[in-house]
């Protein structure tokens, strides 16, 4: 007897069995990759942070090496604390804000005197490439930051840390060409997300 | 029949050149577009479609005299997404940075168009054996194409390949070139040089 495959109880059973097998072959891989994944995510933002430090290009083992010798996170605050190899300390503040098309992250490291930025790395989800996704790929504009000044002034009322548009000075950085909406993005990701650190950052 | 007769050795050599699926069909051009701004993730992609088109070539094939008509691009689909979500995964706890580089565009090989096209257009029909050449002959002919534009991208873009720096010089990066609209230009003067040198109208 053929099997008559245009039935409906055949349809329905053929339908429930595959997506059944396919269900459970998918939870089986995930489950077994789960755990280099999530290495891989941990190993990831603690290289993120150590290039906010200026520490970058390293290998895999090394970063990871230096992150547990180097960087400790303060829950309290929420602020990774950083003692350097010749004993400076620096913070690291994560930020998170909204990009163009997706989420855009930035660890931002200062110098103990909680004003002067040390050096910055930026992160985003879905920039566009050779564009927005600058702020990520682009070193150089990275390292514009470092020396930049988070307050207006000695006060440290006034948060003036900013991106903009072909202005260079002791608070502002530069845009990344072709991508002003990203750049305003991230200026306003810093205004933002360092008013939430206000309290850490005055004491 | 033979392992590398005739028919099977067309099922491979077509996609290569006379049916070539992205300079004779001209299908799957976006995410060609997408992700051949550098060389590696250009090679990368081009093997994960060269890996999914194949196995899910081979699956339908496989599964060909069972689907229920009605509902066969519903098979297709699931199967292909499966598979893609399965090497996504893969990508994911082995290579995570070029993960990070090709984002949503390992998803969307799922419609990618090569791959439902074979489906419908080869594996249907065929079975496993030539259904799978015909799979890797799409899949090497997608990766290609995206090699020489990946290449030439990033070459004349960064001045460098494969992320090494050939030409350390700044004023040699080029914005226009790992903008997506160059792309779509190179694909079109890679088409045009095939019909010129490969292609005879019928």
């Amino acid at each position: 007897m053929k099997l008559n495959t245009n039935s409906n109880a055949y349809i329905i059973i053929y339908s429930t069995i595959l997506v059944l097998i396919v269900a459970f072959l998918l939870a089986f891989v995930s489950q077994t990759l789960k755990p280099m994944q999530d290495a891989n995510v941990a190993l990831d933002t603690e290289k993120q942070i150590l290039n906010s430090l200026n520490l970058r290009g390293l290998s895999d083992d090394e970063a990871h090496a230096t992150y547990e010798k180097v960087v400790k996170f303060d829950e309290a605050q929420g602020v990774y604390v950083c003692t350097l190899e010749n004993g400076d300390v620096k913070y690291v503040l994560p930020l998170k804000g909204q990009g163009m098309w997706g989420g855009i992250s930035c660890f931002l490291a200062i110098d103990s005197d909680k004003n002067t930025v040390y050096g910055a790395y930026f992160n985003h989800e879905s920039e566009t490439a050779g564009l927005g996704a600058e702020i990520k790929d682009n070193a150089d504009w990275q390292a514009k930051f470092q020396g930049k000044k988070i307050f207006a002034d000695e006060t440290k009322e006034a948060l003036a840390l900013s991106v903009e548009k072909a202005v260079n000075n002791e608070t502002t950085v530069d845009a990344v060409t072709g991508a002003t909406v990203t750049s305003t993005a991230v200026s306003k990701m810093l205004q933002d997300q360092l008013t939430k650190y206000m309290d850490f950052l005055k004491k | 029949m033979a392992l590398f007769s005739k028919q099977n050795k067309e099922a491979f050599t077509n996609p290569l050149n006379l049916d070539h699926p992205i300079l004779v069909q001209v299908l799957g051009i976006c995410s060609a577009l997408a992700v051949t701004s550098q060389l590696k993730p250009a090679i990368v992609m081009g093997l994960a479609v060269t890996v999914i088109t194949a196995f899910a070539n081979v699956i339908i094939s496989i599964l060909r005299n069972t689907i229920p008509n009605r509902i066969r691009i519903v098979v297709q689909l699931v199967v292909v997404a499966a598979l893609v979500t399965i090497v996504s995964q893969i990508l994911k706890a082995f290579v995570y940075d070029v993960s990070v580089q090709l984002s949503v565009y390992v998803g969307l090989i799922i419609t990618n168009c090569i791959l439902m096209g074979r489906l419908e257009a080869f594996a249907m029909q065929n079975k496993p054996w030539p259904s799978f050449l015909d799979g890797v002959g799409n899949g090497i002919g997608y990766a290609m194409i995206l090699i020489i534009v990946g290449a030439v991208r990033e070459f004349f873009g960064r001045g460098s390949l494969l992320g090494f720096q050939i030409i350390d010089c700044k004023d040699f990066n080029n914005g226009m070139m790992t903008m997506p609209a160059m792309a779509l230009i190179l694909v079109g003067i890679v088409i045009w040089v095939h019909r010129a040198y490969f292609y005879k109208e019928k």
